[in-house]
């Protein structure tokens, strides 16, 4: 009977996401307009987690690759260049026939990983501390998204961008069918693998982990790569959205910022070693659900900022809760 | 974050006169780049080596380099502060704001735009020494506080954000003929700042702090305190920053301050203050936000457009922590 | 010796740290089926050679040879396939990660590229089996266990990966008696097997029952190796340290504090499981020990009395007032005038980057200022003071204190709150992994402190020391005072006696086995 009971301690960050996730949605759910003038009905529940499926993703996949680089007890403060990069890059490659939006698509996912390569590769072999390093390659990569659309514009295939963000059997929204699969076919095995056990290990404690034989920078670099390739689904996934590339620096900033929120809000250490990506998932659709639970209480959307920041500050805080059982001071420090 | 091996390297101070050899080889290589820089800004243009364009030159990065100066205290105790760009842009606001209630506004406008900053800087502080909350969590969630407060100041009530007189003077005013008044600032804050760090217990504390809380705390230093301190005084220094800025600018407007996050951790990096905590000169912060000014200037001079500006500068950033900045091997 | 093959063999092996040669040309044989175990100060090198064997260092020359083939190791995991596994002191379990988790962390079995989680906990409740540590669950998480109880793991985890030599630096540190005892029959069976095992310890009782054969290091050479039982203890020490080993104790004195006004104490005192109704008072000019088996409790005293614990119950007085101490700075005020020499000096006493004169005057930074502003006069002449006085070998105030050696460093961390002037100085164990020269002068200062007036409290794991040192010792069993030991009646049968528990009888008939 013990044996759930730690699996429970392990889940518990993953678990407190969901919950808090599922509370506000629920709440926001009952409480829509829709909802409420026509009555609970699937289409309509349908419609409503749709749009806010296609607004968390993005997000969500941000936050993936986040989660990658935390659990190493690094941070990529470039997440969200690696996002505009390739949406700008997406918004020229991803284009034409199928034969040919296909490779756009191989392309787009390919400079993901490069980006996510080039940061691993500057941390491991370059022995650059993580935040350093992702602030100067973070401006290096907007600079290129810059070089690629120095105006807003380019265009995507609308038949894929429209397949792909609509509804899957007129119920699901297909851009969590999406995540969905990249969940199983990245970060599962991912997280199963010797590698990412080893990435765990790195965030945990990385001398024991090079004592015990880890593979301390295949884990790195692997984490790193993955992360730049979970980043450029993202971008992807917006030049779907939006059929353009925008170049954008406020809202490259602005992602990889809460990205940040969004993985500690998914129980995620940002000391390294705890946490999963499922968690971060649900941190960043409770993260984005914040403003809707506002628009749904008709406030003033001058007040969403401010909104925003407070149940920010709020859900952090949380974990000070546990302070009050700490007997031992010593245990403030690390 | 993470925590291989971390020593000082050997440097390379082998046939270098004694006094720069105690000289930290970061700060060392920081000015050989402003250096290089200068000479390499020459040959775009023959004024960038006059008098009136340096000085030009020190008044855009006194700017950076007063909010660079309570990011640097930040990264000695080992954190970060996220929170700068909002609470710049609520000093600036706030003081705006505070100097439009008549003569005892104008007074008073400046501090009440500090207190703010203070306020904002005692709010992380609390979370990080209180709360035990990462640093880089709880700037960011006082960022999004901030910012949320500011758009509903300037959206719900009209917001009266035009510099006051004495905030235009503090910036573009000449106290001493030839040396703009916002370098005068940096100067007093900088010497502040140095004789804070090296000749006060709360200099000592902040570096054993930053070095190793745990034996801080068991030496009988009042860790919390000391780290409370540090963000009000990094609040304030953003919040004076923003202050100079919508001087700069006759007035105050709302993404001001996010041009300064990234380059304020940049600057105290490349000046040698290493990212863990535990050490750095002010010296070298010094350099790097002079560094950082220039370069942009000279991107600028050669009429480079944004995106090979974004992409020069994160490739200096690279290459200089490349030279300096690598943690020793564990072997 | 015999004429045994030898399994592994290290020749002319040297590594240099900077000016410090941690091993010079240094020489050792391993034999199969044998228990070898490795002796001398600290800094000798012996951390150095094993670390040079295990593949974390890469040493400067010299040749090492594995059944006769020249081999060398770039990296643990190397080692490890060779099969030379070592039990580290700093322990190298990651604490997020669960018991079984990094049981396997070096091999973790796999299925389809991903990680078997029932093989992996197959393996580790075999591998929890073979160490006699089934009472550890393989889902626990390693961070939630003490340290005992991770010693275990360890062990474990170094059966699991099969090993031909398995090395032992201080493993046995952080054991109860009982896990000791367990040990040492898992090792006997291992030699039994045909392991080859390496054993380093200062603990001359566990030498003397394990091993076979002994070497002895000083200053990174082999100056001895010899069959285990052929030297006397005395003969041994003085190998270690290369000169003549006088009686190490300073006199006490005869009648200790009697009359005086208790400085310090403690009433009832109670927290969590850990500290169980204790009362005790300590009068100036008196050395007072704690003894008992680790982990009863000791360290959480000290901790409670100098304002580390939250939640005490119970009451502490200061020349018989009450006070309340809630945090180190409280008790290291002047009106309180306590001091604690912390248990890890690297992680809790100093921090290493910083300079010695830093390091020194940290604690004392109210003394050495006016109004916050230092005055690096006073500074410089209190610090010059403290050096003298516990004659700190450094080369100079401006290196940082992780170039110091060992007993070093420990001296700084003791002048850093004489710096203070304390009036109660309490001790955690003050004397761990310091070199015999050092150990004595420490206590020499000890005493001076206490003839000075200054009431100290002193836990260590080393009898020799509570029965050298101590007026009183107070022996701590389950957070409780079992018993107290006035003068002469601290004796080592005494002490493991009230240690265990039991009377003083039966004490003759217990292994000695305990720390």
């Amino acid at each position: 009977m013990k044996e759930w009971r730690f699996w429970l301690a392990e889940q518990r960050g993953t678990l407190m996401a969901v919950a808090i996730f599922v509370v506000m949605f629920a709440v926001y759910v009952l409480n829509h307009p829709a909802i409420q003038s026509n009555g609970f009905s699937v289409t309509a529940l349908s419609n409503i987690s749709q749009t806010a499926a296609n607004k968390g993703v993005l997000l969500a996949f941000v936050a993936m690759a986040q989660t990658l680089v935390v659990l190493t007890a690094g941070i990529d403060l470039s997440v969200g260049m690696t996002f505009t990069l390739t949406n700008c890059l997406a918004s020229w490659i991803v284009v034409g026939d199928p034969l040919q939006t296909a490779l756009g698509v191989v392309g787009v996912l390919g400079v993901g990983l490069l980006c996510g390569a080039i940061n691993g590769a500057i941390v491991i072999f370059g022995r650059l501390q993580p935040i350093v390093t992702t602030i100067a390659t973070g401006a290096i990569y907007f600079g290129v998204a810059l070089l690629l659309r120095p105006f807003p514009g380019g265009s995507v295939n609308n038949d894929l961008a429209d397949l792909l963000t609509g509804k899957v059997f007129d119920l699901f929204p297909a851009s969590l069918i999406v995540l969905a699969v990249v969940v199983l076919l990245v970060w599962v095995p991912f997280s199963r693998s010797v590698s990412g056990r080893a990435a765990y290990a790195v965030g945990s404690s990385e001398i024991a982990a090079y004592m015990s034989g880890v593979p301390v920078r295949r884990a790195k670099f692997l984490a790193y790569t993955l992360s730049g390739l979970l980043a450029s689904i993202g971008g992807l996934f917006l030049t779907f959205f939006t059929y353009t590339g925008e170049a954008a620096l406020a809202s490259g900033n602005t992602y990889t910022l809460f990205s940040i929120a969004a993985v500690v809000l998914g129980g995620v250490s940002l000391f390294g070693g705890r946490g999963s990506a499922i968690g971060a998932i649900f941190g960043a659709f409770a993260f984005r659900t914040i403003g809707d639970l506002l628009f749904v209480f008709n406030l003033d959307p001058l007040w969403q900022p401010l909104f925003q920041g407070v149940v920010l500050m709020i859900a952090v805080s949380l974990g000070a809760f546990g302070l009050f059982r700490v007997r031992n001071r010593l245990e403030w420090f690390g | 974050m993470t925590e291989t091996a971390h020593q000082d390297s050997d440097g390379g101070g082998g046939r270098l006169p004694p006094f720069l050899k105690r000289l930290d080889p970061a700060v060392l290589t920081a000015f050989a780049c402003i250096v290089l820089l200068l000479l390499v800004g020459s040959l775009y243009s023959r004024n960038f080596l006059s008098v009136e364009y340096l000085l030009q030159q020190l008044k855009v990065a006194s700017f950076l380099g007063v909010i660079a100066t309570g990011m640097m205290l930040v990264v000695l105790i080992g954190q970060i502060d996220l929170s700068v760009p909002w609470v710049v842009t609520t000093g600036a606001m706030m003081a705006s704001f505070a100097s439009s209630f008549g003569p005892a506004g104008i007074v008073l406008g400046i501090p009440f735009g500090i207190f703010c900053g203070v306020l904002l800087g005692l709010l992380n502080g609390f979370g990080v020494a209180y709360l035990r909350i990462p640093s880089m969590i709880i700037t960011l969630a006082t960022n999004a506080v901030a910012q949320g407060l500011m758009v509903v100041y300037s959206g719900g009530f009209s917001p009266k954000d035009t510099a006051s007189a004495p905030m235009r003077y503090l910036a573009t005013g000449f106290l001493v003929p030839g040396l703009p008044n916002a370098v005068i600032m940096w100067i007093v804050i900088g010497v502040l700042a140095v004789f804070l760090l090296t000749r006060t217990t709360f200099g000592r504390a902040v570096y054993g702090i930053g070095n190793r809380e745990r034996a801080a705390y068991l030496s009988g230093i009042n860790t919390r305190r000391i780290v409370m301190t540090t963000f009000a005084i990094s609040g304030a220094l953003a919040a004076t920053g923003g202050i100079l800025l919508a001087g700069y600018a006759s007035k105050a407007a709302q993404s001001m301050g996010d041009a300064y996050l990234l380059p304020s951790i940049a600057a105290v990096v490349l000046g040698g203050t290493s990212i863990l905590g535990g050490r750095g000169t002010y010296l070298g912060t010094v350099a790097g936000v002079i560094l950082i000014t220039l370069l942009q200037s000279i991107l600028s001079v050669m009429q480079m457009p944004e995106a090979g500006r974004q992409i020069i500068y994160g490739l200096v950033i690279v290459g200089m922590m490349l030279l300096y900045g690598r943690e020793r091997l564990v072997r | 010796m015999d004429e045994a093959a030898p399994l592994f063999r290290m020749a002319g092996v040297s590594k240099r740290y900077g000016g410090v040669r941690a091993l010079d040309a240094a020489n050792l044989t391993i034999t199969a089926g044998r228990i070898h175990a490795i002796l001398g100060e600290n800094g000798a090198g012996k951390s150095t050679l094993i670390k040079v064997m295990a593949g974390v260092v890469k040493p400067d020359g010299g040749r090492m040879e594995l059944e006769g083939r020249e081999v060398s190791f770039a990296s643990p995991a190397a080692a490890n396939q060779a099969g030379i596994v070592c039990i580290f002191q700093e322990l190298s379990l990651v604490p997020e990660l669960s018991v079984a988790d990094n049981i396997v962390i070096s091999d973790p079995p796999t299925r389809f590229g991903m990680i078997d989680r029932r093989k992996q906990q197959a393996i580790a409740l075999d591998a929890l089996k073979r160490a006699g540590a089934e009472d550890i669950h393989p889902k626990a998480l390693v961070k939630d266990l003490p340290l005992s109880r991770r010693q275990m793991v360890e062990i474990a985890k170094a059966l699991a990966r099969k090993p031909r030599i398995l090395i032992l630096d201080e493993a046995t540190s952080a054991l109860t008696a009982a896990d000791v005892t367990r040990v040492f029959q898992v090792l006997k069976r291992l030699r039994a097997e045909g392991l080859a095992l390496l054993y380093i310890s200062h603990r001359m009782h566990e030498i003397a029952e394990l091993a076979d054969e002994c070497t002895v290091f000083r200053n990174g050479k082999n100056v001895a190796t010899y069959k285990a039982g052929t030297k006397s203890d005395n003969e041994v020490v003085e190998l270690m340290i290369g000169r003549e080993y006088s009686h190490v104790f300073p006199p006490k004195l005869a009648t200790v504090g009697e009359g005086k006004a208790p400085v310090l104490e403690v009433r009832h005192l109670s927290w969590t499981d850990r500290l169980n109704d204790i009362s005790l008072k300590v009068r100036p000019g008196e050395v007072v020990g704690l003894g008992g088996l680790d982990g009863q409790g000791q360290r959480e005293l000290l901790l409670a009395l100098f304002g580390v614990l939250r939640g005490c119950s119970g009451e502490l007085r200061i020349d018989d007032k009450p006070v309340s101490v809630s945090s180190p700075s409280v008790a290291k005020s002047p009106q309180i005038g306590m001091a604690l020499i912390p248990e890890d000096r690297k992680t809790e006493g100093l921090m290493l980057p910083m300079t010695v004169r830093d390091n020194l005057s940290f604690a004392s930074l109210d003394r050495i200022s006016r109004r916050t502003i230092i005055d690096t006069a006073e500074e410089t002449r209190l610090i010059d003071e403290m050096i003298k006085l516990l004659a700190i070998r450094t080369a100079g105030t401006a290196i940082p204190v992780g170039a110091l050696s060992g007993g070093n460093q420990q001296k700084v961390v003791i002048a850093k709150w004489l710096m203070n002037k304390p009036r109660i100085i309490l001790l955690n164990d003050p004397t761990r992994g310091i070199d015999v020269g050092t150990k004595q002068e420490i206590y020499q200062l000890l005493r001076k402190l206490a003839d000075a007036g200054a009431a100290i409290i002193f836990y260590s794991t080393d009898y020799d020391e509570l029965i050298g040192c101590c007026d009183r010792v107070i022996v701590l069993y389950d957070g409780a005072v079992r018993r107290e030991l006035v003068g002469a009646e601290i004796t080592e049968r005494a002490l493991i006696a009230s240690a265990l528990n039991i009377q003083s009888g039966e004490a003759g008939r217990v292994l000695v086995g305990g720390p």
